[in-house]
């Protein structure tokens, strides 16, 4: 069936079959920053920012459930060549090292964020606590957290200028 | 928790020492990296597995009919179509065989049985629910010490009659091999005199790695040139490539195997599984590109676990706490078919540092692997082979000993070291340690966790009925592998590849044999090349995974990047900097022997102000060479190391028990690291983070079970448990350094130690947390119900 | 993993949907949340043959208070409850609840009625339910019926929902200044099923004996299950540590787990008796009562 998928501010056109997961037509449209990692929905790899505010692990919903809904993903976060505060701060407090929960993982914490601009440690474990990451044991990713926290409540993100 | 201001890019020249920022970080934050799955060829197909539901069973019959009618689905492949390439079994790192798909039986639940192409990942997957397969269950074997039992049943029917293996030979069908390394005699015998001895049977438990990106392949064979392109999950490309030659006939220069970006390793993505072999056949069968990628299930339980260690100790000291003797027995759980990546002369790894950093006279390890219905593998899971279970063993058990002579366990070890001087130390069990300063690093991290304190702490919470333990492991790692003289696999000797090329406008191209999947290497082995060559490191792109263009090498796992390809870059540039300083002098008109280099500069001798830099040199290299000087800058180099290198530290680990649930709560954990000297202390502080995740995870959590079936009972993540942010405790890290005197940049390596170091120190907190309930050893993973069980034996209870 | 084939439906209305499901009876699945139902149709564990999404029907996703009552609609997200300023401030066992229930992510997703309706054995939202006595808000095409929980929940993933028919709303009464309640839950990590959990929800009199008790235990039995006996104890009593003991201890009874990688049958049991012990303190010292 054909459907229509905005992802990132654009709207795209797939064919899917109502089992296809929301993740493999988010791929299969050429995002392929959003990856996959497991089947039980347990490792968050996958998720990306539903209509802005709330977060879904794109192989728990199937890409029909997406219509009329906007989704962003990692591809959608920064701004030209301007680094969204989590990418940025990602970067610079070593919150990566194979890459491949980070896309998940900085959506998880954007819509933390959202809900919560100014969390405490402890508050950003228990809100990325959905997401695993095998290489870095959090700890810098929650350094990465707390600075984008910090420059998102700064004046119009000086200190994301790179 | 203090957060830095973002500052810029790396520019300029940044070498040792410097903490800055990954290169590679550029494409993964904005979802740009290129991953196996991100990979789409024209045509590609689709492949997908049929797995067995029983751990060993015959196969009788299967019927691929209602696959085949699928919309989609090109073909079924079985043993039978493997056996008419000569691909049905293939050999294993170990010296064994394994089979690809069942060959006429299973031997472990899950075994691949067929695979499945198609035009769609759906059609794949629908297909391979379609085959039919008939199986007649046969008796299995879980229990490792009963598989050698005489009336056990035979697992292996194709080597039954074969009683001499690769390593050695086999004394029941289910043996695989025996090795020893030491003096029995002599051990026994200064066992016997100690004044003290204990006994300790402690198992490793069988993990697995699980990165979070499974493993996958596609194979894409051209009819037309005859070229095999084989985009692999792979650690070890070259490997890869030599292996494929030799089991399919193609012509080394004929296949060419890319690995890409990969989502973690940690030893997973080092062996050939039935799943690449499979997707290869097709594409060479079918002709077109064919993909596979592994679901959760298919990686937890089919490839490369990790462990399986059932461990029997004896130390003998004397009263007052110097050691004197260890012995050691193991009995390994290798699975169906002996499939361990270790060093063809190493069946049971470098097990043999189990003296750890203690001064023992005399030692002896002895280990038997045997076959059972379980997944093939023993890889080395974040760690050198089979170091972890060494280091596990040796530092559980100087607790095991500390408590039996009423010690203190810091007190005990401190009495027992390795004392600077001795290095380089010959060890009882045959290793020539390089450097070290372990009591240096014990006193750094007691100071560090205010240990004394603690321990006061700890007797009052005690006399009040609360429960907190302190645990301590101070660990030495040996990895590196390895020397050409004892190393290699499948006769390969395990040296690794560097090559640099500085363009002539100062930019350079790195590239070696190592595949990083995290550790850092763009970075890392770019500052090795700015440190060594005075060139820009945002001018240096690195560049591993290609084996048309990277050098050959042994690939990244084991700690053995830095050891080998680290060495390795910066004895290239070495190289290079030699035939620059020709080009210098020729600049700079005067002799070679006036030359020196000062500061990353070619500077006059006495003549501070004459200097030329690289830029220049390079520009002149390919635009005023002087005469007589082969044009150019470039080079590769192939460093084989002298020895190995022996990275240690001191953890210590702080816990308090939930007396109501028996719940460990980890409050503390110092790492204190030295690995010689460090090339990036931001990224190895990461790998320290990430190692001691994964060391929590197994002693807490990650677990491979069996039932007494044989089924696997970790099958997703939502049964193999990898813990998240919030179980995660907060780690404090620090280092002492101590050069390795051999190599060329004196580091160790890192990314291992915190794995193979750490499981220890939380094991022994909590033992040392119900010590006086006359508790000595607790298996891993622990569980809150194995303390709970203590606790409520010990009539403790509580809300 | 990828789901075996089935038929898309995407009523607009709730007649639709509740004529979908009339016409499919137990072919046909509910899409709600979907956060149990898409990786278990992922394993194939679940292979329905249609989906009714009802994740468009309009007026399902209010959380008001009428009549006494917190009104959930079947479409409100365990996020929409475990971030509502109200609820934390007043429904202590609901919010507990709310903040444990799978994982941040999933909770974007999840809904309660949907958990409910799922009735796993280790359903989380089920123990709050039975605790607080919830009831259950039915439509079909005979109309409405309002349902106590006891009666919804019938047995291991089995509720008293007929074919054609669709659980649209969960209530819970509105707690008065003397109630309040908590859930304990262990788990071996962030996102696991509860190796054991207890729900608790206390209403004292004026004269600080308990006036009602609400006890629901939850992965500690073939489905989650009410702790009569604990509750009978408690009421009209005034708290103490040996009555909490003596009404944990009914907990333990009454468990009646499946020993598997969580914990032994013992283990459960027994945690059973101290998550129910440990929330009916922490019930206490909401209410500002302290237990000698």
């Amino acid at each position: 069936m054909e459907i229509t998928l905005n992802i990132n501010g654009t709207e795209k056109k797939l064919n899917v079959e109502p089992r296809t997961l929301l993740v493999q037509a988010i791929r299969d449209a050429g995002l392929t920053g959003t990856h996959i990692g497991c089947d039980s929905s347990s490792c968050g790899v996958c998720t990306v920012v539903l209509d802005g505010k709330t977060a879904v692990k794109s192989c728990t919903m199937f890409a029909v459930q997406a219509e009329g809904h906007s989704i962003t993903t990692i591809e959608g976060l920064a701004q030209g060549d301007k680094l969204h505060p989590l990418q940025q701060a990602f970067h610079d407090q070593h919150g990566l090292q194979c890459g491949y929960c980070t896309p998940g993982m900085i959506m998880a914490a954007y819509v933390l964020l959202q809900h919560n601009p100014n969390p405490s440690e402890e508050e950003i474990r228990f809100g990325l606590s959905g997401n695993l990451c095998r290489c870095t044991g959090y700890q810098n990713i929650v350094k990465a957290v707390q600075q984008a926290a910090q420059m998102l409540q700064q004046p119009t993100g000086a200190a994301a200028d790179d | 928790m203090s957060v830095q201001t973002p500052n810029l890019e790396p520019k300029g020249i940044q070498g040792l020492g410097k903490p800055i920022k990954r290169k590679e970080d550029a494409r993964f934050i904005v979802g740009k990296g290129t991953y196996l799955d991100d990979i789409n060829l024209p045509g590609m197909l689709y492949m997908a597995l049929v797995h067995s539901p029983y751990a060993h069973a015959k196969i009788l019959n299967i019927d691929a009919s209602e696959a085949l009618k699928i919309p989609g689905v090109k073909a079924v492949i079985t043993a039978k179509d493997l056996a008419a390439a000569g691909l049905s079994w293939i050999p294993t790192l170990a010296g064994d065989k394994q089979m690809v798909l069942a060959d006429g039986k299973v031997l472990y639940q899950y075994q691949e049985v067929a695979a499945v192409f198609a035009e769609t990942r759906q059609a794949a997957a629908d297909g391979a629910a379609a085959v039919q397969v008939e199986y007649e269950p046969l008796p299995v074997v879980v229990d490792p010490y009963k598989a050698t039992d005489p009336d056990a049943p035979v697992l292996r029917e194709d080597i039954k009659d074969k009683m001499e293996g690769a390593h050695g030979p086999r004394r029941h069908h289910n043996h695989i091999w025996n090795w020893s390394v030491g003096s029995k005699e002599e051990t026994e015998k200064a066992l016997a005199q100690s004044e003290v001895r204990i006994k300790q049977h402690m198992v490793y438990p069988r993990s697995h790695p699980a990165p979070l990106e499974p493993c996958g392949c596609i194979g894409d064979m051209n009819k037309a040139t005859g070229r095999l392109t084989v985009y692999m999950t792979t650690q070890a490309p070259h490997a890869i490539r030599t292996v494929l030659s030799l089991v399919t006939g193609i012509p080394e220069n004929n296949i060419r195997v890319i690995s890409p970006d990969i989502g973690g390793g940690f030893g997973n993505k080092v062996p050939v599984y039935p799943g690449y072999v499979c997707a290869i056949v097709g594409s060479i069968v079918l002709g077109a590109p064919v993909k596979w990628v592994e679901t959760r299930t298919e990686n937890l339980t089919t490839t490369g676990f990790a462990r399986d260690f059932h461990m029997d100790i004896e130390i003998g000291a004397t009263k007052d706490g110097k050691v004197t003797a260890m012995k050691v027995y193991t009995l390994a759980d290798h699975g169906a078919f002996d499939a361990a990546a270790d060093p063809s002369k190493y069946p049971a790894g470098l097990f043999s540092i189990c003296t750890g950093s203690y001064d023992f006279q005399k030692a002896y390890a002895e280990v038997d692997a045997v076959y059972t219905n379980k997944a093939p593998g023993g890889v080395a899971y974040r760690c050198s082979f089979r170091v972890t279970e060494a280091s596990y063993l040796i530092e559980r058990s100087m607790d095991v000993l500390a408590h039996e002579l009423k010690m203190d366990p810091a007190e005990l070890r401190l009495k027992n070291f390795i004392r600077p001087e001795q290095f380089p130390y010959p060890s009882a069990l045959g290793w020539t340690y390089d450097s070290g300063d372990y009591e240096k690093t014990l006193k750094v991290a007691l100071e560090r966790i205010g240990y004394y304190e603690l321990r006061k702490e700890q007797a009052e919470k005690r006399a009040r009925g609360e429960l907190m333990g302190i645990g301590i492991s101070t660990f030495t790692e040996i990895v590196g592998a390895g020397p050409s003289k004892d190393f290699d696999i499948l006769g390969i000797k395990m040296f690794d590849g560097a090559e640099i090329r500085v363009h002539p406008s100062g930019s350079a191209i790195v590239r070696a044999g190592t595949r990083h999947q995290g550790q850092g290497h763009e970075t890392t082995w770019a500052q090795i090349v700015s440190e060594e060559l005075g060139l820009d490191v945002d001018k240096i792109i690195v560049e591993e995974g290609d084996t048309d263009t990277a050098p050959y090498g042994l690939g990244t796992y084991a700690s053995r990047s830095t050891p080998t390809a680290g060495g390795a870059m910066a004895l290239a540039a070495r190289r290079i900097r030699e035939k620059a300083k020709k080009i210098a002098a020729h600049l700079l008109e005067v002799s070679e022997n006036d030359v020196e280099w000062v500061d990353k500069k070619f500077v006059v001798k006495g003549v501070p102000s004459k200097s030329v830099t690289m830029n220049e040199v390079a520009f002149a290299a390919y635009t005023n060479p002087p005469p007589g000087l082969e044009p150019g800058l470039e080079t590769t180099y192939y460093y084989d190391p002298p020895n190995l290198t022996f990275p240690h530290g001191a953890y210590v680990c702080v816990v308090d028990i939930d007396k109501g649930t028996g719940e460990v709560k980890v409050r503390r954990f110092v790492a204190i690291d030295d690995c010689g000297t460090i090339i990036n202390p931001m990224i190895v502080e990461g790998q320290v983070h990430g190692g001691l995740t994964e060391g929590f995870a197994i002693a807490f959590m990650q677990e491979i079970a069996f039932d007494e079936q044989g089924n696997h009972l970790a099958s997703n993540f939502t049964d193999y448990l990898l813990p998240t942010a919030l179980e995660t405790p907060r780690w404090e890290t620090g280092h002492t350094v101590t050069p390795s005197p051999h190599h060329p940049l004196g580091a160790k390596g890192v990314g291992e130690s915190p794995t193979v170091g750490s499981p220890a120190a939380f094991v022994n907190a909590v033992v040392d947390a119900l010590a006086h309930l006359g508790v000595r050893h607790i298996d891993m993973p622990i569980t809150r119900e194995k303390v709970w069980r203590i606790l409520r034996q010990s009539g403790i209870d509580s809300f | 993993m990828i789901p075996a084939a089935f038929e898309y439906k995407r009523p607009m209305s709730l007649e639709e949907a509740i004529d979908h499901l009339a016409k499919h009876g137990y072919d046909a699945r509910v899409l709600a949340g979907g956060q149990s139902l898409i990786p278990a149709m992922r394993y194939r564990l679940a292979q329905p043959g249609v989906l009714v999404d009802i994740n468009k029907l309009p007026n399902l996703s209010y959380l008001s208070e009428e009549g006494g009552m917190l009104r959930i609609g079947a479409l409100v997200r365990d996020t929409d409850v475990e971030f509502n300023k109200d609820i934390q401030h007043r429904y202590h066992l609901i919010s507990d609840v709310s903040m444990v229930v799978a994982d941040p992510i999933v909770r974007y997703r999840g809904t309660v009625v949907g958990s409910l309706c799922h009735n796993d054995p280790s359903g989380d939202w089920a123990a709050a339910a039975i605790a607080a006595r919830a009831q259950m808000v039915i439509k079909g095409k005979n109309g409405t019926r309002v349902e106590p929980i006891d009666q919804f929940l019938v047995d291991s993933f089995a509720t008293s929902l007929g074919e054609g028919e669709l659980a649209v709303e969960v209530r819970f009464p509105t707690p008065n200044a003397l109630t309040s309640g908590a859930y304990e839950k262990i788990e071996r990590k962030v996102g696991d099923y509860a190796t054991a959990a207890a729900a608790v929800q206390l209403e004292l009199n004026p004269d600080g004996t308990i006036k009602e008790a609400g006890i629901g235990i939850t992965a500690v039995a073939h489905m989650p299950l009410r702790v009569v006996e604990g509750e009978n104890l408690l009421r009209g009593q005034k708290p103490s540590m040996e009555l909490i003991r003596a009404a944990a201890e009914e907990a333990r009874k009454i468990a009646d787990p499946t020993p598997d990688a969580r914990g032994s049958a013992e283990y459960k049991k027994d945690m059973a008796r101290v998550l129910v012990g440990r929330g009916l303190l922490k019930a206490l010292n909401r209410l500002g009562v302290a237990v000698a």
